[in-house]
């Protein structure tokens, strides 16, 4: 690692303050990717603010008809929470199968989509569940979130502070992971709200993306056999050691028809 | 006690200070007023150095020395040998091209040894590293093994004409070629060894010392076998006398092969502590592992094997071209030949074999030994293409591996690949192996499997293995450039406890347990009055390290002389304490006694004799303190047979391995709680190679593309089963102990079963490793493509 | 940049310490703190190998920060035997043999007690999937889930009793 100038700010506006005040700051929330980067030396910031000790980021709360997920809440605590377990059991799955202990421990949802990596798991859960990003300064509907590979919408200096789900009728997640690293080659979160279906997709694009016609085909009759005869288009799909482009639209398939299933 | 120390399950001794976080590795181990070595690597994978400008980084904060290429030439320091010279079919050495510790003129691989950065930080070493400039030319690289030798090829070396190491040959061409003529049906194969890279989890380390009073050097290193790494930094490469370079491997995290090795940076930490006059240490971060570790296996291969109406093989050949790497590693060049070839008889009669190796360079990094060496790659092709004549024949493989077993009535059976394997039970192996894997009940679980929309094989393996490395004179006609024995040295104290130094080096085999059990019940000595001493090359006698499933079966040995040395003098000293005649003097475990009376000495009592000579023989000296030297007189032939059952999901390719079960012959078995551990750990690398694990070279640029834990997939708890391991004994015959060796075997049986497994399960002849999702399930998708299309 | 002085508590024990904003907890541990039982296997936080625990959780201390320790509890393959006494998970590693070369086994071990507190009754396939966080080459992982099954029974037989 280059040095840096290290901040642990008690508060979301001290954070803020911070990531203003520095030449080239960035946010440490979990560090999951950025301390390997750094130690990679791919990144050199001039300040590291730390959100761990701002207690206004942590925790779950139900209220208003949201399960509300604090940023800097670590993927285990999402698995373990009650709350989620009872209401949105898919979100606790999806957390729970994230890399390993050592990362789920360490890990933030805030961290993780700001980082927007094409596959990682927590995607796949805002777009499929229709979430709401609540930042510093405004709220984000998950759709206008992900922008693109590594690419969202927040701003140079904003600051996720939460994470808002409704509350779905059913959802499941079903994963492929990569078989080295664990993230999702494929991820497949499928839920189904006020009749209303959603079907987002992460690990085998360059960014989450959503499934129209499986949307629309699960919205008239949610079962296994409605998205049976979709066909995935490769077309832009990623390619690498681990899988072929044609070979991630397999799994799409295969990945969205099991998240039916479950729902069961 | 004495009685049941050899096939006891004895604790291990050396696992307290592990289990407590006190071992001491290397990187634990820091220095008085020690520096730091940062190395800068090539980023390209074949390029000219056309100029370094290192004036920014010299200085830099906290650095204290830059070198080069030119620093390591104006010293005349030798480069990097390979210790073992292959002659070829027209009876030329092989292509040895200069391997410098830091590259000269050119680069070629991503991760060659561009300049080394020397600062009181590892960090400020490379953030030093950052400021040097290299102007470098690219060259057009070649990655890829099966097109090196291609015309249009660009070359690595102008002494290696068309990249060719070495062209060799054994067995009898003509021999074959009539068998191949007159056969039945004869079966072909083409495949490759897929490249891996060890990945010992402790990263290789070194640290650098030199005495200016004394004109020393002490070398700290993660090594495999410290004399031999003494040996070849004092007379090739350093040119520094040996009485003045002590060697020190401490604990050593794993090693696989991939530390048996000399390497630049231990050799350019050691060099440079004499340049700034301050202990150099470096360590290598897991990246640099994957660039510069010698990888393992990297074979292409097509085989060819003859038999006749009944399935009785007639004859088999084999062409193979082995990946070198850039440059030659310590011992690369005969893993693909006098590992490989010599071991393709496998456990069958076959009359007539013949092995053509092509070795080449490639733009990659260095490839040797790595568990098995040779004969993971020999086992996989035998184990393939008799898989592949089984099925063509529809003969059930394991009735077509049991038609063709060398019986044991034929032993010592002279194989027609040069070795004589001195006994073996194969069948009794394979019976143990189906019976622990119910073979007879897989049809059903089969149906049961396909009723779940699972596709279910089971794959068997029978491998052999050429171990206890190995005979001297065997191997210097062969061309190895060292002896292959072993030291064992046995030290009483006066109070009666014991120190035992061996060559062989544990870093994860348990030697401070397995030869203190050897020693304790061929000594009567109880396990907690001994020690053993190892890896330090000034306390222990000249020894030649562990790789080769070797320690056990020579070094114990030369432990086992040294205890008969014990013993012969001990009954002098027992004779003379008791008035009685030498011999008069029976011994058993520990104790002297008269023949025929009840008047005993103790080996304790002896050992105070032989220390406090008070009352002692005139004609014989004090103390007692035996070293012997063991020279095997053959190889040992540990075999078995390995079952893997598999279900795959057609949906996805995922395969599930269901059941693994091992039945290994290692001869005697000295503690079986040990030598399951050697066999699981060889089944999970060999589950690796066949499953998960590739290494992967971009096949233009020539970059590692499975650079870390994210796209090398290492085997994790959750991907491996448990497994069933069972033993049958057919003593070695020819060490005194009768031991075989244990620690490769499941790295050579386990690739081919578990392919075996899953070509069964989706009704293909092969498939390459590693089988991922994807490869399984195209190969379905080929095969059914309603199933795959579900 | 500044030295961060912090003040945390390590196996029970109170520490203060003054690093670099760039040094890793795993840094801190074994370069200031001597405290080298914690291992370096790939410091990208995939091997597992530095696994400590941080306020009763289970992490790679190479993606923590010195810094990030002050006012924290950690606990390391340092505390985890009584003095002589081992803790049970160490007692069964030694009586499986579910160690070889060492390097990994603290990590492991530590990973080990972290899901020993949180299910004391986990069945192989839980254990498998706690310990995918920790690499280890030499021993297959079966002898550690053996282990781990054998010390999570006396340690439920335990507190039974008591």
């Amino acid at each position: 690692m280059h040095n840096f100038e290290y901040h642990r700010p008690t508060s979301v506006a001290d954070a803020v303050q911070s990531l203003k005040g520095a030449e080239d700051g960035k946010i440490l929330a979990g560090g999951m990717t950025l301390i390997p980067t750094l130690k990679q030396r791919l990144a050199a910031p001039s300040d590291l603010i730390d959100l761990g000790a701002i207690a206004e980021l942590k925790g779950i709360k139900d209220e208003g008809g949201m399960i509300t997920i604090g940023a800097a809440t670590p993927h285990a605590m999402v698995a373990e929470s009650e709350v989620v377990r009872r209401v949105i059991p898919a979100l606790a799955d999806l957390a729970e199968g994230i890399g390993d202990p050592q990362v789920r421990n360490r890990g933030t949802i805030g961290g993780s989509i700001a980082n927007s990596d094409p596959a990682a798991d927590y995607p796949a859960a805002l777009v499929g569940l229709d979430a709401t990003v609540q930042t510093d300064r405004r709220r984000i509907k998950a759709d206008d979130f992900f922008k693109g590979l590594f690419e969202t919408a927040l701003e140079e200096d904003e600051i996720v502070t939460a994470v808002s789900f409704p509350k779905p009728e059913k959802a499941c997640y079903a994963k492929f992971p990569n078989p080295a690293s664990r993230y999702a080659m494929v991820g497949v979160m499928v839920a189904r709200a006020g009749g209303a279906v959603r079907v987002a997709v992460t690990g085998a694009g360059p960014c989450v993306f959503r499934l129209p016609e499986m949307e629309q085909a699960l919205s008239g009759n949610f079962s296994p056999d409605a998205i049976k005869g979709i066909e995935i288009s490769a077309d832009g799909l990623n390619s690498d050691i681990h899988g072929s482009a044609a070979y991630r639209a397999h799994l799409v398939s295969v990945m969205a028809r099991r998240a039916v299933t479950d729902c069961a | 006690m004495a009685e049941d120390m050899i096939g006891a399950s004895i604790r291990r001794t050396e696992d307290f200070r592990f289990l407590t976080g006190q071992g001491h590795y290397l990187d634990d181990i820091n220095r008085p007023n020690q520096v730091h070595a940062y190395f800068l690597r090539s980023p390209h994978a074949h390029a000219k150095i056309r100029s370094i400008d290192t004036a920014a980084a010299q200085s830099a904060p906290g650095v204290v020395a830059v070198f080069t290429g030119a620093d390591i030439a104006a010293d005349k320091v030798g480069g990097l040998i390979c210790g073992w010279v292959v002659t070829d079919r027209h009876g030329q050495p092989h292509k040895a091209p200069p391997h410098p510790p830091l590259a000269q003129d050119t680069v070629r691989y991503v991760g060659d040894h561009v300049a080394v950065v020397i600062a009181e930080s590892v960090a400020q070493a490379r953030d030093a590293a950052e400021l040097i400039e290299v102007d470098y030319e690219m060259l057009p690289a070649v990655v890829d093994t099966a097109k090196a030798l291609d015309p249009d090829t660009p070359q690595l070396h102008a002494d290696a004409p068309g990249n060719l190491c070495f062209d060799w040959e054994l067995g009898d061409k003509a021999a074959v070629d009539a068998a191949f003529a007159k056969a039945h049906h004869v079966t072909r194969l083409d495949l490759v060894n897929n490249r891996l890279i060890p990945n010992a989890m402790e990263p290789r380390a070194a640290i650098g010392e030199y005495d200016g009073g004394a004109d020393s050097y002490t070398c700290y290193s993660t090594s495999q076998n410290p004399h031999l790494l003494r040996l070849i930094l004092c007379a090739f490469v350093l040119g520094v006398p040996e009485h003045k370079m002590r060697v020190v491997a401490p604990d050593v995290g794993g090693g696989f092969g991939s530390k048996i090795f000399c390497y630049a940076e231990e050799v350019v930490c050691t060099w440079a502590a004499k340049k700034v006059k301050r202990p150099v240490k470096w360590t290598a971060e897991r990246g640099e592992s994957f660039l510069s570790d010698a990888h393992g296996r990297d074979h292409v291969t097509h085989a060819e094997l003859a038999m006749d109406e009944s399935g009785k093989f007639l004859a088999l050949k084999v062409d193979t071209i082995a990946g070198m790497g850039a440059y030659l590693s310590t011992f690369a060049t005969c893993v693909p030949t006098y590992l490989h070839a010599t071991l393709l008889a496998g456990q069958y009669a076959t009359p007539a074999i013949h092995a053509n190796v092509k070795a080449v360079f490639t733009n990659t990094a260095p490839v040797d030994a790595y568990r098995g060496a040779g004969r993971p790659e020999a086992t996989y092709l035998i184990e393939r293409i008799v898989e592949c004549a089984a099925r063509e024949l529809r003969i059930d493989p394991a009735e077509l591996r049991r038609r063709n077993f060398i019986r044991p009535d034929q032993f010592p059976y002279q194989t027609p690949v040069a070795l004589v394997y001195d006994t073996g039970d194969y069948e009794a192996a394979l019976d143990e192996a189906l019976k622990m894997a119910d073979y007879a009940g897989f049809a059903a679980r089969k149906a049961e499997s396909t009723k779940h929309g699972k596709l279910r094989g089971i794959g068997l393996s029978a491998y052999i293995e050429a171990c206890g490395i190995a005979p001297s004179a065997v191997v210097g006609s062969l061309g190895a450039g060292v002896g292959l024995w072993e030291s064992g040295q046995i030290r009483f104290s006066p109070t009666g406890t014991v120190s035992i130094f061996t060559g062989s080096h544990s870093h994860g085999q348990s030697h401070e347990t397995t030869f203190a059990q050897l020693i304790s019940d061929a000594l009567g000595v109880p396990m907690e009055k001994i020690d053993v001493v190892h890896g330090d090359t000034d306390r222990i006698p000249f020894g030649m390290g562990t790789y080769g499933s070797r320690s056990l079966a020579v070094g114990g040995s030369a432990l086992m002389r040294a205890a008969d040395k014990i013993i012969e003098k001990g009954k002098k000293i027992a004779a003379h304490l008791m008035e009685a005649s030498v011999g008069d003097i029976e011994y058993s475990k520990g104790t002297f006694r008269v023949a025929g009376t009840d008047r005993t000495k103790s080996m304790a009592e002896v050992a105070f004799a032989a220390y406090v000579p008070h009352n002692y023989p005139a004609d014989l000296e004090p103390g007692l303190d035996e070293t012997a030297f063991y020279d095997p007189a053959n190889f040992t032939y540990p075999a078995g047979v390995h079952i893997a059952e598999v279900e795959v999901d057609p949906d996805t390719g995922l395969v599930d391995i269901v059941n693994w079960v091992a039945v290994d012959d290692f001869g005697k078995v000295i503690n079986p709680m040990v030598v399951e551990g050697q066999v699981h750990g060889g089944i999970a690398q060999g589950i690796g190679q066949a499953l998960l694990e590739n290494c992967v070279y971009d096949k233009e640029s020539g970059q590692l593309v499975t650079g870390s834990y994210m796209d090398y997939c290492m085997p994790r708890a959750d991907d491996l089963p448990s497994f069933k391991v069972g033993m049958t004994e057919t003593p070695c015959t020819h060490n005194p102990i009768g031991a075989k060796g244990c620690g490769e075997a499941g790295a050579i049986a386990a690739p081919p079963a578990l392919i075996n497994a899953i070509t069964d399960a989706i009704g293909i002849m092969h498939m390459e490793m590693p089988a991922t999702p994807e490869k399984v399930w195209q190969a379905i998708r080929q095969t059914r493509p309603a199933a795959a299309a579900e | 940049m500044a030295g961060h002085h912090v003040s945390t508590t390590i196996n029970g024990d109170a520490f203060e310490f003054v690093c670099e904003p760039d040094e890793t907890l795993l840094d801190v541990l074994r370069d200031r703190l001597s405290l080298t039982g914690s291992k370096e296997g790939c410091g990208t936080g995939d091997c597992g190998a530095c696994s400590v625990i941080l306020d009763g959780r289970l992490v790679c201390s190479c993606l923590v920060l010195g810094a990030e320790a002050e006012g924290r509890t950690i606990a390391t393959i340092e505390g985890m035997a009584d003095g002589d006494r081992l803790h049970p998970l160490q007692r069964k590693f030694l009586e499986h043999a579910a160690l070889q070369c060492g390097i990994c086994t603290p990590g492991i071990l530590v990973a080990a007690k972290a899901l020993l507190e949180k299910h004391p009754d986990p069945s192989e396939t839980e254990i498998r999937y706690w310990l995918a966080g920790n690499l280890c080459r030499c021993t297959g992982y079966d002898k550690i889930v053996r282990a781990v099954l054998d010390a999570a029974a006396e340690i439920r037989e335990g507190r039974d009793a008591a």
